[in-house]
């Protein structure tokens, strides 16, 4: 499980990933798997703040909000999630959603340990 | 009487399997309070044959006239007999909205070609399955557009005025304000247009043909709306767009129209429906039933209701509308009517209505006192200032079977003519018009 | 089965318009040049086409067609008729209003039914469909709070059961939406207590409701609503089970919609037209869609009324739709309504019955029109869901029911067979549910590949939303 290294949780089931001034924000495969396949995604580059709604997650049948873990702004969307959003399915942790700069807050994040402790409930 | 099927046996053997005795042991459990003692104080059933004729001389308090000069949103148009029958076609009629796509190909298909159709005519990308008329259609456009800066909308004068209200009524709903345009010859100011473009006007909402039949010069305003960010919606009469100009050619981002000139009767005001087509970049914005072209497990192609996560079943207090139920049959019937009269139909349909339109308009000024209220070409409505008030007009017309223009104020009429009105009625018309004003 | 596009042929024409010598010239700064691709076709291509893609197409001619909520009831051919009479079919909407009296006694005339089986005072036909009337009703309700200066009210209620509609109709008219979650499949008074407060609007809420049960609570629901100062909605999706019966008047409700479509026997046509009609009190009377009809001794005139929210739909509405209904109501009669219910609740009581010892009920009681099963074990047990049953049922020849709602039970199938079923089409669902049953738990059927016998198979419906392709040529 190289992939997870450095990769922390909310408990709205997204992944993050910071890397220096960068951070990285995907969802976990539990969110995934839920879910089921995924059709669409909808988020806008923009500012935001801890818990604020940065857009959703469509599958065929069903809709899920994306909270934001930062208080920051989302410089870049990834461009994959558009032409292939079955990548979230198929590789949650390598297919992240969208990248913050200026992040100047965060929410208090889970590990992979307390993650999973979560989603077994 | 009531439509249900079960004899007295057949009843008791069915409550003996629930358990009880008599059928008002089912509603016990309803508090009381709420139960309603004794019969409704309405008349008891009747036969069908006794309903039928009650309504028969109700229908004939109406008057129905065999020849209609009148337009304002509802056009009447011939409507050819095949399709009149195949929109009657008792699968299409009586089947519900197609969420087993195994079992209902037919409409789903029938579905996809109506927006195919409606893509067509306009120009567009992508069509919805309908919506509830051309007035809701630019309402929902109107929602379209809106985002978190921009929450006012602009909208030409020159617009239906039933349209207008029931925008501003949606308005009131979404707490946003709607601003008009002024008028200059019956057509939107361009300056005034360019004055109330601000940067938080999220769009434009002109009709063409507009109410007084004129066409705007709908390539140039949608120049200007651009230049400001905003998106332009035009309202369009589909029969016209065999001839005029598309909304797509004007770089429209979301045609809509009232699809009741496609083969749709007067019935009075509807049921109508209203189409919406717009470009592909907005098609998740798009509201109410979409069909998509797909595959099934034997590899064949299929269609079925798609990209619903943006409707209110899935999306719920998140959803941009809460409609549901369309007006398929009648967009299926808009769909049997186009390919019916077909390309070269539909520009010689167009075409019919906007000659014999200008020979009426040619014939109706010759007379002393008739006079045009606008210099602007117009497709087959037009409005002419009379020498009487119009309501006297129209008694004489009525007189002799024929239903006048409206009148849109004591001393103007607005007048339509379409391709169900022959030159014998319009001369007959002209003889009419004299008289009354002599 | 081509398309339409697919069957077209070059210079292929149905129309013939008559002779005309007229032509004059329409600036070509006007004229579109962009080419037409509508297809060509002569009649009988387009005859043939059309009929060929309606027997593709299952409707409640065909048989049963039991989805929940839904209420596909048998339509009468009588109402077609009445509907198609010239002397409504050919009015014009804005003919002067001397010349449409039968018309307007028509809205009427149906304006006293609808009141009557509901228990309120006034009605508007304006609204298109249920969703629509919804979103009319909450408008009004809108306007009576703002009216009477009461700006905070800003929230409406929505039990978790509820359709899809009711909230986002609520959004629509800039309400912010409270859930409450129900408790044995019923509104819980603890729960609404919970939210009760000088910023509600009102409540939204059907009843019977998306179980299929009659809220026991409900004049404790609406008195605890109108306590604290706001105003209760009914969707009337589901009267069917309740006509003659109990009223939302005596309920204690202020404002409803019915889907004449639903319960008053008009046609679905595959989605549509409907119709939305709504009623309301004398607390809401005064915001209805303009224009209002008046009837003064028999004469019958518009009015616009100035408190009124305005209007939502051009013209009065379907306006054959509503004459279909009052076509139905006329043959029913009061007799015939209570009948319809009574038949209705024995109906869905009858089905339930008859499999509630294999599937499991989502609440195990008395029902009204509607019942709920729960497949959570089934599913556990089998392996097979809601939608592998539902597509199996396909393969038996009837329409499956609604599935996956209401959103409160997990493996949902909604089961609604209206009163024009009889019970030899009752006794059949039954069995089929039971072989079904029998299949799953024996697996000697894969119902995850059914349906098994139709010419088309399950759809890609994750492609189709992926990379939609929404017209000929995408």
């Amino acid at each position: 499980m190289d992939e997870l290294k450095n990769v922390l949780f909310t408990k709205t089931h997204e992944w993050v990933k910071i890397e220096g001034e960068i951070a990285y924000v995907g969802l976990s495969d539990y969110a995934q798997s839920q879910m089921g396949d995924i059709v669409f995604i909808n988020l806008e580059e923009d500012d935001y703040e801890v818990g604020d709604t940065i857009g959703d997650v469509e599958s065929v049948k069903s809709v899920s909000d994306i909270y934001s873990p930062f208080t920051g702004t989302i410089v870049e969307i990834n461009s994959v999630i558009f032409d292939d959003p079955g990548a979230i399915n198929r590789d949650p942790y390598g297919t992240w959603l969208c990248k913050y700069e200026n992040v100047s807050d965060k929410e208090e994040f889970l590990t992979l340990e307390e993650y999973e402790e979560i989603i077994k409930e | 009487m009531s439509y249900t099927v079960n004899s007295k046996k057949e009843i008791l053997e069915m409550l003996e399997a629930c358990g009880v005795d008599d059928i008002s042991k089912l509603f016990e459990h309803l508090p009381s309070g709420t139960k309603y003692e004794g019969l409704l104080n309405l008349d008891e059933g009747k036969s069908e044959m006794e309903v039928y004729n009650f309504m028969k001389d109700m229908s004939k308090n109406n008057v129905v006239y065999p020849t209609i000069f009148r337009g304002a949103g509802a056009y009447k148009h011939y409507i050819p007999s095949a399709v009149k029958n195949l929109s009657s076609l008792s699968n299409f009629v009586t089947s519900y909205t197609p969420y087993q796509p195994e079992i209902s190909q037919g409409l789903l298909q029938a579905l996809f070609e109506y927006q195919s159709m409606i893509c067509d005519i306009t120009g567009m990308d992508v069509s919805n399955a309908s919506v509830y008329d051309g007035a809701t259609a630019a309402c929902e456009a109107m929602n379209m557009c809106l985002d978190r800066k921009r929450k006012k909308v602009l909208v030409s004068s020159s617009v239906n005025p039933s349209t207008l209200s029931v925008m501003k009524t949606y308005a009131y709903a979404y707490d946003i304000e709607i601003i008009e345009v002024d008028l200059k010859e019956g057509l939107v100011d361009k300056e005034d247009l360019k004055d109330k473009l601000k940067e938080d006007i999220a769009c434009f909402y002109v009709e063409n043909p507009n109410y007084y039949g004129l066409l705007e010069d709908i390539i140039d305003l949608g120049n200007i709306v651009h230049e400001n960010g905003s998106k332009y919606i035009i309202g369009c009469n589909p029969i016209s767009l065999g001839l005029i100009t598309s909304p797509s050619e004007a770089n429209a981002d979301i045609a809509v129209g009232e699809g009741q000139s496609l083969g749709i009767p007067l019935s009075f005001g509807g049921p109508y429906f209203g189409f919406m087509a717009c470009k592909r970049e907005l098609m998740r914005k798009l509201p109410g039933r979409i069909v998509g072209q797909t595959t099934d497990t034997k590899g064949q192609r299929g269609f079925v209701l798609t990209l619903q996560a943006r409707e209110q079943h899935i999306r719920r207090e998140k959803a941009s509308s809460s409609i549901c139920s369309n007006q398929s049959l009648c967009a299926l019937t808009g769909a049997m009517y186009l390919a019916y009269v077909g390309p070269v139909g539909l520009n010689e349909v167009a075409k019919r209505c906007f000659d014999l339109a200008h020979y009426a308009f040619n014939q109706i000024i010759k007379i002393d006192g008739f006079t045009p209220k606008y210099e602007g070409e117009f497709f087959h409505e037009f409005v002419i200032k009379t020498p009487i008030h119009v309501d006297i007009i129209n008694q004489y017309l009525d007189n002799n079977n024929i239903l006048g223009g409206l009148g849109i104020s004591d001393n103007e009429m607005l007048f339509c003519v379409t391709e169900a009105n022959s030159i014998e009625e319009i001369d007959l018309l002209v003889k009419l018009l004299k008289e009354v004003a002599l | 089965m081509k398309l339409v596009y697919e069957t077209s042929t070059k210079d292929h024409k149905g129309l013939q318009l008559p002779k005309c010598d007229l032509n004059y010239e329409l600036d070509d700064k006007y004229k579109r040049k962009e080419k037409l691709n509508l297809p060509e076709l002569s009649e009988v291509e387009v005859v043939r086409h059309y009929t060929a893609l309606s027997k593709e197409t299952y409707s409640v001619d065909d048989g049963i067609y039991p989805l929940g909520s839904c209420t596909m009831k048998y339509n009468p051919k009588l109402n077609e008729e009445v509907a198609s009479f010239e002397g409504f079919s050919q009015v014009h909407p804005l003919q002067d209003v001397s010349t449409v009296q039968g018309c307007l006694q028509a809205l009427d005339l149906a304006k006293k039914y609808v009141c009557t089986i509901t228990g309120m005072d006034n009605a508007s036909f304006q609204p298109a469909a249920g969703a629509h009337g919804e979103f009319t009703c909450m408008m009004m309700i809108k306007k009576y709070h703002e009216e009477r200066n009461d700006t905070k009210r800003k929230k409406i209620i929505i039990p978790d059961s509820a359709h899809g509609t009711n909230p986002a109709s609520a959004t629509m008219c800039g309400f912010e939406t409270v859930t409450i979650k129900s408790e044995n499949g019923i509104v819980s008074m603890e729960e609404l207590n919970k939210v009760l407060s000088d910023e509600i609007a009102g409540i939204m809420l059907t009843n019977p409701n998306t179980l299929g049960l009659y809220e026991k609570e409900i004049l404790n629901i609406t008195k605890a609503v109108h306590d604290c100062g706001g105003l209760a909605y009914y969707d009337g999706a589901n009267l069917n089970a309740v006509m003659g019966i109990s009223r939302p008047g005596e309920m204690g409700f202020d404002c409803l919609h019915l889907n004449l479509h639903k319960t008053f026997s008009t046609p679905h046509g595959g989605g549509g037209p409907g119709s939305g009609a709504i009623c309301c009190n004398k607390k809401l009377e005064k915001y209805l869609p303009n224009p209002i009809i008046k009837n003064e001794e028999g004469i019958y005139t518009f009015e616009n009324i100035d408190s009124s929210i305005g209007k939502v739909k051009d013209f009065y509405g379907n306006f054959t739709v509503v004459l279909k209904a009052l076509t139905y109501m006329l043959r029913l009669g009061n007799n015939g309504i209570r009948e319809t219910s009574e038949n209705a609740v024995l109906n869905a009581n009858y089905i339930m019955n008859g499999i509630k010892d294999l599937y499991d009920v989502a609440i195990d009681e008395v029902c009204m029109h509607e019942f709920v099963l729960d497949l959570s074990r089934f599913k556990k047990e089998t392996g097979f869901s809601a939608l592998d049953v539902s597509k199996r049922l396909i393969d038996y020849g009837i329409h499956p029911p609604t599935m996956y709602f209401p959103l409160i039970v997990k493996e949902a199938l909604m089961i609604e067979p209206t009163e024009t079923e009889s019970k030899e089409t009752l006794d059949m669902v039954i069995d089929i549910f039971r072989k079904i049953h029998e299949e799953a738990y024996s697996k000697s059927v894969d119902l995850t590949k059914a349906p098994l016998n139709t010419k088309y198979g399950r759809m890609d419906e994750v492609t189709s939303a992926r990379n939609p392709r929404l017209k000929y040529g995408d």
